[in-house]
């Protein structure tokens, strides 16, 4: 009903509505008004059914994941369907799937709360990773290297937020999109090798050190229904508790501060920058503040995202953004438990999709390699549908859908 | 106001409203005797026209000023300057409350006290309106970053404000709104919403940009009692407004703007009977008085047109 297109009619007719106090629903009233007036072809309350039926689609391929999954945990066997679930599960606890969590929660706060576009989250993660990794090499202990990862992330969200957080939103998706790419450029350049490693970048072994010395897992093998891991190591229990109780410590810290008028502040600042000023806010404070702190998420995150493996800076480049752009809209933006959610099923529908795949099509058809392939297409088309069909993510409020803002 | 002049008068007294203004001369740039907002030599072009060229012109403290014109006269691009929303094409200056603040930005502004309304309002659409009306409270300390998750540090404080946009949104007829989103609302709805938001900062000073626009009369007729409230709790009230009889009714002094220049000053009855004030409206001298209401029947306001029409081409 808030569309451009409304009629005038339409508009004096609601407000003659409301005028008069009648308690009728304004969006039935536009409705009804647009038909009337044979306006828009399957009008808004086609659309907002539609848009319902893909909710529930939603929330049925989230239930049969969930359901897949926790019967090849207890080892039920299901043919090829058991192994699928056991491979999504397997991705749904690793500990870069929650460090890809953490760098959504991250862009949440951009783009959900402030609606700062920033298309370089990678960048940060890089920036984040590179501070952590090399400071632990250079000796430095474990808290001033995470630190120092801090510190360069925000830094860099300082250096672009001062000229661009002044103009228009584009600006920023710009700025950030090109400031990450050349992050990536200087790191895979060979003249910082010494530090960087270049294209090949810094083996996990070299900076893990410090983290799974901590773990007091002991060692050895856990084997827990169908899920088993070393218990302290790169790829163990200890990285996944570790990459999932940050995780968990990030949602809480972002509920807390969500919830209170500095969240609110954050909100208003999405909606109508003009309108925040107009009320004696200092609306580039709130945006730096913002774009500082969904950084600051972001390097947590590259931290997290290289632990178990390594830091590798192609591996973390645009590609890694539009995940995370993705997983943020899937789940839903400006919830809390949206970029967690919307995180795991990004990762766990691409297995799903491509197993099905690749175990239903002959290959003939499709090989696992195209399957592979068919599974991105499919996670394309699927962040489409949902765009078009449930703009506000799987958990994000209905109410939002009867905006076009 | 008990540092101002005429501190030791009553403003909420018409009689006393009237003795006040009666000294002033009614002329364009006029003195006030205790000006709240002083502009001097504010232009602003856009390209090749120039929207506003204000010379010299005071707000008088505690009383209504309307701000009228023609369509496209420069009354919001002068309320955007002065809010700092805009910036003057050439060098400029005004001061709010004794401090300049030709040179701050729109949030210093309404910080220092003066807040306005949008023509086109602005509300916060995927908000309700609560949280609109509550975003407008100054000086919360959640709001700050740092203390903003420790929530017995402004829980009070929020209660109270909640409390305050409660009671704001009783007055304006949204009550029963308050948990809708605010993009649900009507334009006249919104119109009311930002009335009431922006009067959640305390303002010494409300700058309004056409607040009945779209506002059904009834509801009109109160919000008029409500500003009128505001001035007699001495707040300074300056609004844009098209209805000559709520400028009449009740404006203490009347402010006209015609391409871009003030062009008359004067009480409502007087400025509607100016030559110049007809000559903006009209484009012809007329001995028509333009709160006259028989201006707005048809055949009257189709033979004016005429004339004009006829005198434009000679
Ligand atoms: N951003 C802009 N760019 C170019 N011209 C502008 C801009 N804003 C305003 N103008 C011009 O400046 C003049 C004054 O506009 P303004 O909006 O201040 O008029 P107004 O007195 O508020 O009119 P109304 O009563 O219709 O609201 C108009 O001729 C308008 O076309
Ligand atoms: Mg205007």
């Amino acid at each position: 009903m808030f569309d451009k297109k409304k009629s005038e009619t339409a508009t004096a007719q609601e407000e003659e509505v409301a005028a008069l106090g009648v308690a009728a629903d304004l969006s039935e009233t536009a409705a009804a008004v647009t038909a009337a007036a044979g306006g828009e072809v399957g009008g808004p309350m086609l659309s907002d059914r539609a848009r319902e039926i893909a909710g529930y689609v939603a929330w049925a391929i989230a239930a049969a994941i969930l359901l897949i999954m926790v019967l090849a945990f207890f080892g039920v066997e299901m043919g090829w369907t058991t192994e699928l679930g056991n491979s999504m599960l397997d991705q749904a606890l690793d500990p870069q799937t929650a460090a890809v969590a953490v760098a959504v929660i991250g862009l949440n706060i951009h783009f959900g709360y402030t609606g700062l576009l920033n298309m370089g989250q990678a960048g940060f993660m890089l920036l984040g990773a590179y501070g952590f990794a090399i400071s632990i090499v250079e000796g430095v202990p474990l808290v001033f290297a995470i630190l120092i990862g801090l510190a360069a992330s925000g830094l860099f969200a300082v250096v672009l937020g001062v000229p661009t957080l002044k103009l228009r939103g584009d600006y920023l998706a710009i700025v950030t999109i090109s400031a990450a790419e050349i992050v990536r450029y200087v790191g895979r350049a060979t003249a910082f090798n010494e530090h960087t490693g270049g294209p090949q970048g810094i083996e996990g072994q070299d900076f893990r050190g410090p983290v799974t010395d901590l773990s007091f897992f002991g060692s050895g093998n856990l084997d827990v229904g169908s899920l088993d891991y070393i218990l302290t190591g790169a790829n163990s229990w200890w990285m996944r508790a570790v990459a999932w109780s940050v995780v968990a410590l990030c949602v809480v810290v972002v509920w807390l501060l969500v919830r209170s008028p500095w969240g609110r502040l954050l909100r208003g600042v999405r909606e109508d920058e003009d309108a925040i000023r107009s009320l004696g806010k200092n609306v580039f404070a709130v945006k730096m503040q913002a774009l500082v702190l969904g950084g600051l998420f972001g390097a947590i995150a590259g931290m997290l995202y290289v632990l178990p493996s390594s830091v590798v800076p192609d591996s973390i480049g645009r590609t890694l953004t539009f995940y995370c752009w993705t997983a943020l809209l899937l789940g839903g933006a400006a919830t809390v438990f949206g970029p967690v959610l919307g995180s795991i099923l990004f990762f766990v529908v691409r297995i799903l999709v491509t197993g099905i795949a690749d175990n239903t099509v002959p290959d003939s058809y499709l090989n696992t390699q195209q399957a592979g392939q068919f599974g991105w297409i499919v996670i394309g088309v699927a962040l489409m549908l949902l765009v078009i069909f449930r703009p506000q993510g799987v958990l994000g409020d209905k109410r939002e859908l009867r905006f076009n803002v | 106001m008990s540092e101002s002049v005429v501190g030791s008068t009553d403003l909420s007294d018409k009689s006393a409203r009237v003795a006040l203004m009666s000294g002033v001369d009614e002329v364009p740039g006029a003195a006030k005797p205790d000006p709240i907002l002083t502009v001097d030599k504010v232009v602003r072009q856009f390209g090749g026209i120039t929207a506003v060229d204000v010379g010299h012109l005071e707000v008088q403290r505690g009383i209504i000023t309307a701000l009228i014109g023609p369509n496209g006269a420069g009354k919001t691009t002068f309320f955007n300057l002065i809010t700092g929303f805009d910036k003057p094409s050439s060098g400029a200056a005004w001061t709010f409350n004794g401090q300049a603040i030709n040179r701050t930005s729109a949030s210093r502004v309404a910080r220092a006290g003066m807040v306005r309304t949008f023509q086109l309002t602005k509300a916060l659409n995927r908000m309700t309106v609560l949280d609109n009306m509550m975003l407008g409270a100054p000086g919360q300390s959640g709001e700050r970053i740092l203390t903003s998750w420790l929530q017995p540090i402004w829980s009070r404080q929020e209660r109270e404000i909640r409390e305050k946009a409660l009671g704001l949104l009783d007055r304006f007829k949204l009550l029963e709104k308050k948990d809708d989103f605010a993009g649900s609302l009507s334009g006249g709805q919104r119109k009311l919403l930002e009335m009431a938001r922006s009067l959640m900062t305390d303002p010494t000073m409300i700058m309004l940009d056409e607040p009945m626009a779209g506002v059904n009369p009834a509801l009109t007729q109160s919000l008029l009692g409500h500003i009128e409230a505001l001035r007699d709790d001495g707040m300074t009230v300056l609004f844009v407004e098209h209805d000559m009889h709520v400028v009449r009714h009740i404006s203490d002094w009347v402010v006209v703007m015609a391409e871009g220049k003030i062009v008359a000053e004067g009480t409502a009855s007087s400025v509607m009977a100016q030559d110049a004030v007809i000559d903006a409206y009209l484009g012809a001298h007329h001995d028509t008085d333009l709160g006259d209401d028989s201006l707005l029947e048809d055949d009257q306001f189709a033979a004016i047109e005429a004339e004009a029409e006829s005198e434009g081409k000679s």
